[in-house]
């Protein structure tokens, strides 16, 4: 029973590792831009995609995938930002949501030209193994996203505290008029935030790509969830969107444990619920001023 | 007087959603001088600032830094160029720590290579910043806040220093020590343009001043022939 327990919690803060990563991407966009990215959800099935093609076809491991999944979504995401994003960002914010259903859709509908609609399976040996740590088994596919995701998360954490750039998104992020006084090139902040964070979505969904079989319908699922994620954590906040993930992470696994797996959403949504009539702002997100 | 200003501002007139600011001001700072700009609160002072500055597009006017018009030039190249303020509300980046305040201020290109010898020179000129830096911005009191605008300003090297009411909000004491402040970067040759609502304090200090009404300039001359004009006597000094 015991065992259970701990297989459940170890599955479920692996989750929320790989949750984390996507929440923080969606948080970062907002913290700096301050426009929510409705086409999150179908950024990380692109990278789904990419890590599906990279195993399917080519035979390339995941992890590496995951690194090309990054890179591509961060070029697509600057690119995005540079084109289209940037005229929106002083826009209502109905007029940001419909931009960005539309690319969203867009995004879907290529996936839906290349592929079609058929689910397609990973063929990642990892989806079958296992690890054995005490009485715990972990698979391995699992393992490998979590860790992935940890590392990006520490990667991202360290560039954003220690670096110059990283310093200079903070700012932005903290104060955007002040960032505009003493000059801060705040084009290029947006256009590589933007790019962290389609880069944090892609590289998410290449490392799960061995879980979840490559669809272009789950856009809207992802989304969702990165959408509750933050939500839970506070909107903004980077701490937030790792304790988010985690918290939803558990909440699907012991959803799934003590009621049935397909009760895992219902769950997470009324978490959410709890969270927005309790403390609307989240768990670390910044007080209304 | 040198004869060629640094800063030319010619017709600016900046409205927001149908009231205007600024109507049709004319101003110009030579180098090395200290401008005080006075009015009473919507006069147009801030909006003056941010133009200069890029933040605010002007919709219509020239505005010329020796020589050229960078009006409509985005504020990162405006900056670059040596030109920096100390805004109204100071505009600190709050989370972050005092040093980094100053690092992001010191990011230039113009001023990036003497950037950890500016540091020290900011600590020197404000030990209590050394003391706190590693605190964040928001933290600091009403007048250290003010410190650090100011530490950031001085961290690009600027040739023109903006002003806008520095002296809003703090203590009659910590208001002299501000315009000491002031002075001390006017004699060091840096170009300053100070913009206040305290007239009497600004005008004595300033070379030369004009006096904003509802975006309009009202009256210009030496701090010293506005401080003895009967319209200023009566409107702002209560004399």
């Amino acid at each position: 029973m015991l065992t259970l327990w701990g297989n459940v919690l170890a599955s479920g803060i692996l989750m929320g590792l790989v949750y984390g990563i996507i929440a923080l991407g969606l948080t970062i966009i907002f913290g700096v831009i301050r426009i929510v990215n409705f086409a999150h959800g179908a950024m990380v099935v692109f990278g789904l995609y990419v890590g599906y093609c990279a195993g399917a076809w080519w035979g390339i491991p995941t992890i590496v995938a995951a690194v090309g999944a990054g890179a591509l979504l961060f070029v697509f995401g600057y690119g995005l930002e540079t084109l289209v994003v940037k005229r929106f960002v002083t826009r209502p914010h109905h007029i940001q949501f419909i931009l960005f259903i539309g690319i969203s859709l867009v995004l879907s509908g290529a996936q839906l030209i290349a592929f079609g609609p058929d689910p397609r399976p990973s063929v990642s040996h990892l989806s079958f193994e296992t690890i054995a740590v005490g009485p715990i088994r972990l698979d391995l596919a699992r393992l490998q996203a979590a860790t992935v995701a940890a590392v990006m998360i520490l990667a991202l954490a360290g560039f954003l505290k220690y670096s110059t750039f990283g310093r200079f998104i903070r700012a932005a992020a903290d104060n955007r008029l002040g960032g505009l006084m003493v000059g801060l090139p705040i084009p290029k902040i947006y256009a590589t935030t933007f790019g962290i964070g389609a880069a944090c979505a892609g590289g998410a969904g290449a490392l799960i790509s061995p879980l979840f079989d490559a669809q272009p319908f789950l856009a809207v699922d992802f989304t969702l969830l990165a959408f509750v994620t933050v939500i839970v954590g506070g909107l903004g906040s980077f701490v937030g969107a790792l304790v988010g993930g985690l918290t939803i992470g558990l909440t699907e696994a012991f959803a799934a444990l003590l009621f049935a797996p397909s009760l895992k959403s219902a769950l997470s949504y009324g978490l959410l619920m709890i969270v927005l009539i309790v403390r609307p702002r989240g768990f670390f997100g910044a007080k209304e001023t | 007087m040198p004869n060629e200003p640094l800063l030319t501002v010619q017709s600016l007139t900046v409205g927001y959603g149908g009231s205007t600011a600024l109507d049709s001001v004319s101003i110009s700072i030579y180098p090395e001088e200290l401008l005080s700009v006075v009015g009473a609160n919507g006069a147009g002072k801030t909006s003056l600032i941010r133009s200069i500055a890029g933040v605010v597009r002007p919709l219509d006017g020239e505005i010329r830094w020796r020589g050229v018009d960078i009006a409509g030039f985005p504020p990162w190249e405006i900056c670059e160029l040596g030109i920096a303020q100390v805004p109204e509300g100071r505009e600190l980046f709050r989370n972050l720590s005092v040093e980094e305040n100053l690092l992001i201020g010191g990011s230039l290109k113009r001023a990036r290579a003497r950037r950890s010898g500016n540091i020290q020179q900011v600590y020197g000129l404000f030990p209590r910043l050394l003391e706190r830096r590693l605190q964040a911005a928001g933290t600091l009191s009403g007048g250290e806040q003010q410190m650090l605008a100011i530490g950031r300003a001085i961290m690009a090297e600027p040739e023109l220093i903006m002003f806008d009411e520095p002296s809003i909000g703090l203590s009659p004491s910590l208001t002299r020590a501000m315009f000491d402040i002031v002075k001390m970067l006017h004699a060091k040759k840096t170009t300053i343009l100070l913009v206040e609502q305290n007239v009497a304090d600004s005008l004595s200090i300033g070379d030369r001043g004009y006096v904003l009404e509802n975006g309009h300039v009202v009256l210009e001359g030496t701090g010293a022939a506005l401080l003895t004009n009967k319209e200023v006597r009566r409107a702002y000094l209560g004399l």
